[in-house]
C-alpha cells in the first residue's frame, strides 16, 4: 500500500502541476496581453477552464491531505520552515479563485471588473512563482532544521537564488501550458496566432529560466547537474524533453494543436521526473545533509493501508465522472 | 498580542469563516434540487429560474468555501504542526474520504452549473443532487475529525507514544455521531432562515412576489423542521459531552461547585476571579435531568477539575446562553409558521411573520458560530482531549501576529465584497431571472 499511496502523491503533485499550472498561467498570459486583447484572452479562457477549473485544484488538497495523513513529518517540517512562501501562495490561491469566480458571477458589470481583473492577473503570477520557490526549496537544501536564529530559520529557508530561479523556471512553464491549451480552445485564427505567439515566447523564457537554473545550482553547490545526467532516467528524461522541443517547435509553427497539448503536458513530466528521479525517495533536503525520505517517514501500517484504499476507491469512483467532464465539454461546440 | 494567542485568534477566524462557506455549500444544493425538481415536474419558468438565481449564488459561495478549505489544510500544519505530527496519521482517515468527497463535488458542479440544456434533464438534475449529498458528507467527515480532538480514540497512549494506531476507530468515536447530527440539523437551520429571511424582506417589499413566495416556501419548509429537531439533538450532545468531557459541561453552565441536584442557569454575569456568577435565573435541578436524564443526579463542577485544566468559563457559557437562546426562538418561529401553513392562512396577509423571518436572517449563523465556540473554547486547554495541549501544538515561528491580521484583513474584505455581490444578485432578479413581473409599489 506504501507504494499506491506514493504514486498517488507523485501524481497528485504531477497533475497539479499540469492542470493548475495551465490555470494559473491563464493569468499570466492575460497578464502579458496587450491591453486591447485582453478582453479576447478572458473570454477564451473562461470558456476554456471555466467548467473544470475547480476540479483542477482538488490535486492540491489531495497532495497535501496525503502528506499530512501519511507522512506527517514531511508535511510539518514543510509548515514549519515554509511558513512565509506558503502563507503568500495561499494568499495568491485565495486572491485568484475568489476573483475568478467574482468576475463572472458578478451580476452587474463595471468598474469592478476592473479590481478582479487585476488581482485575478498578479496573484496568478505570484502563486505560480511561490509555487516554483516551495518546490525548489525543498531540494535547495538551504532548510535549517538547527537554524538558531529567525532570519536563517525562516527566512533563508526559501529566500535563495536557487528557489527564486526555479520560482521564474515555474512561471514560464505555467505560462507556457496555458497558452498551448488555449490554443486549441479558439477557433478565430486571430486569436490562435496570438496563442501561438505567446506559446512562443513562454516557451523560450522556460528555456532560459531553465538554464538559469542549472547556473545558480552550480554556484549554490546544489548538485543539480549530476541529478539530472548522472543517471540513465533522468538523462534520457531530459534528452526526451529536448527531443520534444524540436517537435514542439515544428508543430507550433504548423500550429497542430491535439498533438501540441500531449507534447507540452510531456515535457513538463519529463522535466520533473528529471529532477526528481535522482533524490527519490527523499523529500525534503536539509542543511546539515541529511534528507527526509518518504520511506522512512512513512505513518503507521494501518494508516497508510486505509489511506491507500481510501484512494483507490475514490478513484474508481471519480475517474469515469471527470473523464466524461472533460470529454462533455470538448465536444460542446458541436 | 503573544503568539499563541494569535495563531488561536487565527484558526478561529479561519474556521469561523469556513463554516459559513461550507454550510451554504451543503445545503444549498438540497434547495435548488426542490426548485429544480418542481420545475422539470410543472413546466412552470418561475422554477427553473429560481434554480439559476440560486445557483449563480451557489457558484460564488463554492469557490470561497474551497479557498478557505485549502487555506485550512494548510494551516493546521502552518499553525499546529506538533500536533499533526500526531494527530494526522490518526484521525487523518476522514480527511481522506473527505478529499473523495470534494472531488466528487466539485466534479457534478462542473455538470450542474455548464449543463443547463446539454445533459439529459434527468442527469442534470441528478448532478445537483450529487452536489448536495457529497457536500453533505465531506461535512460529516470533517466533524467526525473535529470529535475525535474531544474524545481521542483509536490509538493508545503510552509514554508520550502513539501506539496500535487504528484510523477507523478513531473516525468513529463516541462524540462523532452526536455532533455531526447537531452540525447537519445546524447547517440546514442556519442556512435555510438566512434564506427564507432574504426572501422574506423581498416580498415585504412586493418585488416580484411570485418568485420571492415560491423561493420562501422551499427553504422555510428545510429550516423549520431542523430548527425543530435542533433541540432534541442538542440534548442527545449536551448528555455526551456530561459524560465525555465533564469540564466542558461545567464550563457550559457555569457551575463552579459540584452540585446535586443541580440547578441549571440561565444567564447570569460570570466572574472568573471570584468563580461566581451573579444575576442568573435558577431553574432547581433542570441541569441534572438535562445533563444525566435524572433530576437528582450529581452534576461534577469545576472545583473537581484540576485548575489548570479549566476552560475559559465565560466565553463558553455566554456562547452556550447564545445558541440555547437562539435555538428555541428559531424553534418557536417554526412551530408559529407551521401552525399558520396548517391552518391554510394565505402568507402574504400575514406580514408580521415574514418579518419575524427577516429578524431571523443572522440568527441562525449566529447559533452556529456560538455553539463551535462552546464545543471548541470549552475543550482548552487540551488540543487532544487529555492528551495534548495546545499549547504544546503551537508553531515555533514567531510573528504569528502579523499572519493574523493580514487574514483577518483578508477575510474582512472578501465577506465585504461577497455581501456586495450577494446583494447585486438579488438586485438583479427583476432584469435576469424574472422579467414577468414589474414592481409595483
Ligand atoms: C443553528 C445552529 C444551532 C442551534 C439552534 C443549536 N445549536 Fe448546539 N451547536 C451548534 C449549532 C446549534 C454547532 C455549531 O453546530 C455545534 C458546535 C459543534 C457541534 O457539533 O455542533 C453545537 C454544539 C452543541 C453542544 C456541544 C457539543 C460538543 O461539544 O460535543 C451542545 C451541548 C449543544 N450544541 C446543545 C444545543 C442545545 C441544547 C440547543 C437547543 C436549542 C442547541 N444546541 C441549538
Ligand atoms: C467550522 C467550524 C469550526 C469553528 C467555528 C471552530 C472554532 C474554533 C475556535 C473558536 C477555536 C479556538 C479555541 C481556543 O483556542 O480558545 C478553534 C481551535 C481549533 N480548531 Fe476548531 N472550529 C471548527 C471546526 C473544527 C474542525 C472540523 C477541526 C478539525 C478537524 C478543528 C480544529 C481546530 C484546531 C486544530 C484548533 C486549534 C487548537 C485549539 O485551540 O484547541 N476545528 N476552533
Ligand atoms: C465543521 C467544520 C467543517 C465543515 C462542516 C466543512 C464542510 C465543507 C464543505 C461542505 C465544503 C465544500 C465547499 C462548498 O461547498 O462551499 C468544504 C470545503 C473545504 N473544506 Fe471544509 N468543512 C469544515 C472544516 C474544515 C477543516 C477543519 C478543513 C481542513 C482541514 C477543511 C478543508 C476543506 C477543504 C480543503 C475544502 C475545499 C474542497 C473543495 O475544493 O471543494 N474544512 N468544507
Amino acid at each position: 500500500m506504501e507504494y499506491v499511496v506514493i504514486a498517488f502523491l507523485c501524481l497528485g503533485i504531477l497533475l497539479y502541476f499540469l492542470l493548475g499550472g495551465a490555470d494559473f498561467g491563464a493569468g499570466i498570459i492575460e497578464l502579458f496581453t496587450s491591453t486591447k486583447n485582453r478582453s479576447r484572452t478572458r473570454k477564451t479562457m473562461y470558456q476554456a477552464i471555466g467548467p473544470v477549473w475547480e476540479a483542477n485544484h482538488m490535486w492540491l488538497i489531495i497532495a497535501i491531505v496525503i502528506l499530512f495523513v501519511g507522512f506527517p513529518h514531511i508535511y510539518t517540517t514543510m509548515s514549519v520552515y515554509l511558513h512565509i512562501p506558503l502563507l503568500i501562495m495561499l494568499i495568491g490561491i485565495i486572491a485568484r479563485g475568489t476573483a475568478f469566480v467574482f468576475r463572472h458571477y458578478d451580476a452587474v458589470k463595471d468598474d469592478m471588473q476592473w479590481l478582479y481583473n487585476r488581482i485575478f492577473r498578479y496573484s496568478s503570477f505570484i502563486t505560480a512563482l511561490f509555487l516554483g520557490i516551495i518546490a525548489g526549496s525543498l531540494i535547495s537544501g538551504h532548510i535549517d532544521s538547527e537554524a538558531k536564529d529567525f532570519v536563517s530559520a525562516y527566512i533563508y529557508s526559501w529566500l535563495n537564488w536557487f528557489s527564486i530561479a526555479v520560482g521564474f523556471f515555474t512561471v514560464a512553464l505555467c505560462g507556457f501550458l496555458a497558452a498551448v491549451y488555449l490554443i486549441g480552445e479558439t477557433k478565430d485564427e486571430y486569436d490562435k496566432r496570438r496563442f501561438i505567439r505567446k506559446a512562443e515566447f513562454m516557451n523560450i523564457a522556460a528555456v532560459i529560466f531553465g538554464a538559469l537554473v542549472f547556473l545558480v545550482a552550480q554556484f549554490d553547490n546544489i548538485p543539480l547537474i549530476d541529478w539530472v545526467f548522472k543517471n540513465t532516467v533522468g538523462l534520457s528524461a531530459i534528452i526526451l524533453a529536448s527531443l520534444s522541443l524540436i517537435l514542439l517547435w515544428y508543430l507550433l509553427i504548423k500550429g497542430k494543436t491535439k498533438v501540441l497539448r500531449i507534447l507540452a503536458g510531456f515535457q513538463v513530466t519529463m522535466i520533473l521526473l528529471a529532477i526528481s528521479y535522482a533524490h527519490f525517495p527523499n523529500f525534503i533536503r536539509l542543511k546539515n545533509g541529511d534528507a527526509i525520505s518518504l520511506f522512512e517517514t512513512v505513518g503507521p501500517p494501518k494508516t497508510i493501508y486505509s489511506l491507500g484504499l481510501a484512494l483507490l476507491l475514490g478513484s474508481i469512483l471519480i475517474l469515469p465522472f471527470l473523464g466524461y467532464l472533460f470529454y462533455k465539454f470538448q465536444k460542446k461546440e458541436e | 498580542m503573544d503568539d499563541f494567542l494569535a495563531a488561536r485568534s487565527q484558526m478561529a477566524l479561519s474556521l469561523g469563516f469556513h463554516i459559513i462557506f461550507s454550510c451554504i455549500g451543503m445545503v444549498m444544493p438540497f434547495f435548488m434540487a426542490v426548485s429544480h425538481y418542481k420545475w422539470l415536474k410543472t413546466n412552470d419558468e418561475v422554477y427553473k429560474n429560481l434554480t439559476k438565481a440560486w445557483s449563480k449564488g451557489v457558484a460564488i459561495f463554492f469557490a470561497t468555501g474551497a479557498v478557505s478549505g485549502t487555506m485550512l489544510s494548510f494551516e493546521l500544519g502552518l499553525l499546529w504542526p506538533k500536533f499533526m505530527e500526531h494527530a494526522g496519521p490518526i484521525f487523518g482517515m476522514p480527511f481522506s474520504l473527505e478529499g473523495t468527497a470534494f472531488f466528487i463535488e466539485a466534479i457534478a458542479l462542473g455538470f450542474f452549473l455548464y449543463g443547463w440544456n446539454k445533459l439529459n434533464k434527468w442527469f442534470h438534475w441528478f448532478t445537483g443532487m450529487v452536489v448536495g449529498v457529497s457536500g453533505l458528507a465531506s461535512g460529516i467527515l470533517v466533524v467526525a475529525a473535529n470529535a475525535w480532538m474531544n474524545s481521542p480514540a483509536g490509538f493508545d497512549f503510552v509514554n508520550g507514544q502513539y501506539l496500535n494506531i487504528d484510523p477507523i476507530q478513531a473516525m468513529f468515536n463516541k462524540a462523532w455521531f452526536s455532533q455531526a447530527l447537531h452540525m447537519c440539523l445546524a447547517a440546514f437551520t442556519a442556512t435555510g432562515f438566512a434564506v427564507a429571511g432574504v426572501h422574506a424582506l423581498m416580498i415585504l417589499r412586493n418585488q416580484n412576489k411570485e418568485f420571492h413566495l415560491k423561493a420562501f416556501k422551499i427553504a422555510a419548509v428545510f429550516a423549520c423542521i431542523s430548527a425543530l429537531l435542533q433541540p432534541l439533538s442538542g440534548d442527545i450532545s449536551a448528555k455526551d459531552v456530561a459524560k465525555r468531557q465533564p469540564a466542558k459541561l461545567a464550563a457550559m453552565e457555569a457551575l463552579y461547585q459540584t452540585e446535586k441536584p443541580a440547578a441549571l442557569l440561565i444567564g447570569g454575569i460570570v466572574n472568573e476571579k471570584d468563580k461566581t456568577v451573579k444575576g442568573a435565573i435558577k431553574i432547581p435541578g433542570a441541569l441534572s435531568f438535562l445533563a444525566h436524564g435524572n433530576f437528582k443526579a450529581e452534576v461534577k463542577g469545576l472545583d473537581q477539575i484540576p485548575e489548570n485544566e479549566h476552560p475559559p468559563v465565560a466565553i463558553t457559557h455566554y456562547a452556550f446562553q447564545i445558541m440555547v437562546g437562539i435555538g428555541t426562538l428559531l424553534a418557536l418561529i417554526s412551530l408559529i409558521y407551521f401552525i399558520n401553513l396548517f391552518r391554510k392562512k394565505p402568507l402574504l396577509e400575514k406580514r408580521w411573520l415574514l418579518k419575524l423571518f427577516v429578524l431571523a436572517i443572522p440568527l441562525g449563523y449566529l447559533a452556529l458560530e456560538a455553539g463551535w465556540v462552546v464545543t471548541e473554547v470549552g475543550r482548552q486547554p487540551w488540543i487532544i482531549y487529555g492528551i495534548m495541549r495546545t499549547k504544546d501544538a503551537v508553531t515555533p515561528m514567531p510573528g504569528i501576529a502579523y499572519s493574523f491580521y493580514i487574514f483577518s484583513a483578508i477575510y474582512l474584505s472578501l465577506s465585504c465584497i461577497v455581501t456586495f455581490l450577494l446583494y447585486r444578485q438579488i438586485k438583479m432578479v427583476p432584469v435576469l431571472y424574472d422579467k414577468t413581473v414589474i414592481k409595483s409599489k
